[in-house]
């Protein structure tokens, strides 16, 4: 039997309305705060109604890759604490946190935000590593486009720390990290016939299947990423993404 | 496209397996279940489960890579999971699980739209109900052309690409996912060319099925 609420939910959705009053494209209001950790060389913290997400960036010096020996390192990393929800669970990551920082990662990476062959110190040797920790605080839904705003915010927040004879004094900047880019992640939820944009963590309990988009202030596609166990229509692709192009405009304005 | 070969019943365990070979990626498959799901507490009671696991043999690629499960392999393996749900009737057996493993032994790109053929051809072979098959292939764009099927070089070098299954009867996609810089005309036109290989990799596996089975049947 299909539960009572997520009946309703689906109803409501049917006729273009959610429980909240938003538009079935709206938003919950979004905050974005800058340089919240100081011990962090950029920081963010996200809000989406009541989900939080927190961004720390570190920088740290590694030896490169083999296969990219003059190109700086970029990591992003999700944790599902279970201080952030009842159903998040103590162990190591998640397939969903995995997946999420995954999805975070191929959206900076692939958009080219960071270049990362000016992140070299020393080919083959030293480069800089360019950490993206994610912390859900809170989990009310739509995790995946707070943790990539947050994620882009904390590295325009992001400074360079300086080196001593090839140390880092920590505390103390070279300059800003550059990016080039402000990619920005939507998700497109599919609920019966509609498309639904930021739900909460009830809807998101009755939403089928979503398509991820990373999307570039040129409109570029950058990463794609569908999610849940049903099928998507051929016409549904372009329009979640169509939606998407024009909710990533108004998201990025938050950025300043 | 590469040369596609297909061998099935390979592993004679497993209650149904696929060899699949795109070029020189080699996916091998095996299905095992519906059974009885333990621990208790995972099961749900209104369908049964389907639980997928990709791995790359440490041998499969050219720097060894460290055996067991790192986070692409959790990515993946979910990937391939929600891409082949959509077409098996799992509500024909609730409490029950089945398990799909894939391991890749050779890699050279499009791992993991091969493990998807594989696990498909696995479990037609294995005799879980299924809606349709699903057939999956990797498409991008390179030096400004757009290409089907990316080997291991063409995936370095891409500038773009895109993971894409579909169930060629019901005409519905399971999986579309993608990376790179791509507009929205160049999506639509690799959906469209995705669309082609795959109907035309359909063709192929429908024929190795029909000719393994038709010939136990007379």
């Amino acid at each position: 039997m299909e539960n009572i609420a997520d009946k309703y939910l689906k109803g409501l959705i049917e006729g273009g309305r959610r429980s909240d009053g938003r538009k079935l494209d709206e938003f919950r209001e979004i905050e974005v705060k800058v340089g919240v950790m100081k011990n962090a060389e950029g920081s963010a913290l996200v809000k989406i109604g009541d989900t939080k997400v927190i961004a720390g960036i570190k920088m740290e010096i590694v030896e490169p890759f083999k296969d990219t020996p003059e190109e700086g390192v970029l990591k992003v990393n999700a944790e599902f604490s279970p201080l952030a929800s009842p159903e998040f669970e103590i162990g190591p990551p998640s397939e969903d946190a995995i997946e999420l920082a995954r999805v975070v990662d191929r959206g900076i990476r692939e958009s080219r935000a960071i270049e990362l062959e000016r992140l070299c110190l020393e080919p083959k040797l030293r480069v800089w590593g360019v950490f993206i920790d994610i912390d859900i605080l809170n989990h009310c839904g739509n995790l995946l486009d707070a943790s990539a705003l947050a994620s882009i915010a904390a590295l325009l927040n992001t400074k360079i720390p300086k080196l001593e004879n090839g140390e880092i004094v920590r505390g103390k900047f070279e300059k800003a990290l550059q990016v080039a880019f402000k990619p920005i992640t939507i998700t497109v939820c599919k609920v019966g016939n509609n498309f639904l944009l930021d739900p909460s963590y009830e809807e998101e309990e009755i939403v089928e299947t979503k398509l991820s988009f990373g999307i570039r202030d040129d409109d570029k596609i950058c990463a794609i990423q569908k999610y849940g166990s049903k099928e998507l229509e051929f016409s549904d692709i372009e329009a979640a993404l169509d939606l998407a192009v024009v909710k990533s405009k108004e998201l990025r304005k938050l950025l300043g | 496209m590469r040369k596609i070969e297909v061998e099935l019943g390979v592993v004679t365990r497993a209650n149904g397996s696929a060899l699949v070979k795109f070029g020189d990626t080699v996916a091998l498959a095996a299905v095992y279940g519906p059974a009885e799901l333990h621990p208790a507490h995972l099961r749900e009671y209104q369908t049964g489960i389907l639980r997928c696991r990709y791995s790359l043999a440490p041998f499969s690629v050219e720097e060894r890579k460290v055996p067991g499960f790192d986070r692409r392999s959790v990515e993946l393996s979910k990937v391939i999971r929600v891409a082949i749900e959509p077409a098996i009737f799992l509500e024909e057996f609730p409490k029950a699980v089945v398990d799909v493993f894939v391991e890749i032994l050779q890699a050279d790109g499009s791992t993991r739209v091969t493990a998807i053929n594989a696990t498909n051809l696995a479990l037609i072979s294995a005799g879980i109900p299924m809606r349709d098959f699903v057939v999956a292939c990797s498409v991008g764009k390179i030096d400004n052309c757009l290409v089907v099927d990316l080997n291991g070089i063409e995936d370095n070098f891409s500038q773009a690409d895109i993971n894409f299954a579909f169930m060629p009867n019901r005409n519905k996609i399971t999986l579309f996912q993608g990376d790179g810089q791509l507009t929205k005309n160049e999506i639509k036109e690799l959906i469209s060319l995705a669309k082609k290989s795959c109907e035309k990799i359909y063709e192929v596996e429908k024929g190795v099925l029909s000719g393994k089975y038709s010939r136990q049947i007379s």
